[in-house]
């Protein structure tokens, strides 16, 4: 059809996390520029199981740009060329006719692949688990206006809380690091009432955990906050510090 | 990084503020005193194992930085942009850092090895006599200008950074620590390279 797109891709095809993997190379023709870049796999991976091949394992959800599943590393970065956006969100019409594009999984031996693009996100549980949580009562809820709460914190919060938790900031930074992650989780609770009950022991618990799941260092190139989808601010890491150190000093 | 960053970049200013004495172009007078009480006073020679200390404690922990981060991604990117999501020298604080270090041996053989560890500095052959010798030569003058350039691009990064990660990140005071970092990395390096470039081309006497 006309203005369609007839395209090269090299896509990383692993069998599981045993095994390596290596590029290999597709074409695609006819690709409708309102497709999603999701759909665009959707479409080749139908022929490769009518011609009775491995069909490519990405992973996907929602396709609305807000679960957080879906995770290609396209022409060097995460999501691909737009910002603000996850991969289901990025359309065709964003590449050229006759382009080749390279899509790799998140790369980071804290998410191992576990086939094709899929990679384990599961240290982002954990870390969660590690101390991203609060102590409430049990029984009914209390009037939402017990608890006043500055408007400038709430909106902070409310940011840090838009975390979907993709890992994009992770497969962007050089140092595979997921501070801007563990940041937002911890800034989210942090800036509010609720959370802090467990101020004094969260950042210790939660960055340890970071560490042990063998995430990098920060370096500051704030590559992170460039290419999160959700546009979470680097503001959070230095909280995170702040939070850390103080922790640091006052637990037992 | 960011506490031995800091101590680093507040020596820096003292280095430079002191050796910026040359332009006042009276001989070296005034530099050379300087030179002579960094040389005796006891608190600056304190100080001076504290800097070592300083120094050597910012290039380990870079170097174990650098070591550990690179585990972190064992199978690397195919195509990599890293300019759409950040600055080149920000990537490269590794690199840069190991090209100052290069520098740094060449310079601390330049003039504090002449100056601590041989007897060679006299009242006939000062520090000063000591820097229009060393900077007669094109190649070293090259060698200084270019290290200068590595110094600039390393606080360029390094100011900003070192606050962000101390948790100094605020919406009413970062842009201005970022202001202060561009303006500190520019003026320490520019004039630093203008120190061989002045003596190599004769501006001042």
């Amino acid at each position: 059809m006309e203005g369609n797109l007839n395209l090269t891709l090299k896509i990383w095809r692993q069998k599981n996390t045993q095994t390596a993997g290596k590029f290999e190379t597709y074409q695609v023709s006819g690709i409708s520029t309102d497709m999603s870049f999701l759909e665009m796999i959707d479409v080749l991976n139908n022929r490769l199981i009518e011609e009775g091949d491995d069909p490519v394992a990405f992973d996907h959800d929602c396709r609305e740009g807000i679960c957080g599943m879906c995770s290609m590393y396209i022409n060097g970065r995460p999501h691909g060329p737009n910002r603000g956006v996850t991969t289901c969100q990025l359309h065709m019409r964003s590449f050229k006719d006759g382009e080749t594009i390279t899509v790799e999984p998140w790369r980071a031996s804290a998410f191992p692949v576990i086939k094709d693009l899929v990679v384990n996100r599961s240290a982002f549980d954990r870390i969660i688990a590690a101390g991203g949580f609060i102590s409430v009562n049990t029984g009914n809820a209390q009037d939402a206006n017990n608890l006043p709460i500055n408007k400038d914190n709430a909106d902070d919060a409310f940011a840090a809380a838009a975390c979907i938790g993709c890992g994009a900031c992770v497969a962007a930074c050089k140092n595979a690091s997921a501070m801007l992650f563990t940041s937002a989780k911890i800034s989210q609770l942090a800036l509010l009432p609720q959370g802090q009950i467990e101020a004094a022991t969260r950042a210790q618990a939660m960055v340890a955990q970071m560490d042990e799941e063998g995430f990098g260092a920060c370096s500051n190139t704030g590559a992170c906050e460039a290419e999160c989808p959700k546009g979470i601010s680097i503001e959070n890491i230095a909280r995170m510090n702040r939070e850390y150190f103080s922790a640091t000093f006052s637990s037992k | 990084m960011a506490i031995t960053g800091l101590f680093l970049i507040s020596f820096l200013i003292v280095h430079c503020g002191l050796n910026a004495t040359i332009f006042l172009n009276d001989g070296g007078v005034a530099f050379n005193e300087g030179a002579e009480f960094m040389g005796t006073n006891p608190v600056i020679r304190t100080m001076e194992i504290v800097l070592f200390a300083g120094l050597l404690l910012h290039i380990f922990d870079g170097l174990r930085l650098w070591l550990d981060n690179k585990k972190k991604r064992p199978v690397a990117y195919a195509v990599v942009d890293g300019s759409a999501n950040s600055k080149w020298y920000s990537r490269s604080m590794g690199l840069l850092g190991t090209l100052l270090l290069l520098f740094l041996i060449i310079h601390l053989k330049h003039f504090w090895y002449f100056s601590r560890l041989t007897d060679d500095l006299t009242e006939a052959h000062t520090l000063y006599n000591e820097m229009q010798i060393v900077f007669a030569s094109p190649i070293v003058v090259i060698i200084y200008v270019l290290g200068c350039i590595s110094l600039g691009y390393h606080l360029l990064h390094g100011f900003q950074s070192a606050f962000q990660s101390l948790g100094w990140n605020h919406p009413k005071y970062s842009p201005t620590i970022k202001s202060i970092g561009a303006i500190y990395a520019v003026v320490i390096s520019a004039t630093f390279a203008s120190m061989p470039i002045a003596f190599y081309f004769h501006l001042i006497h």
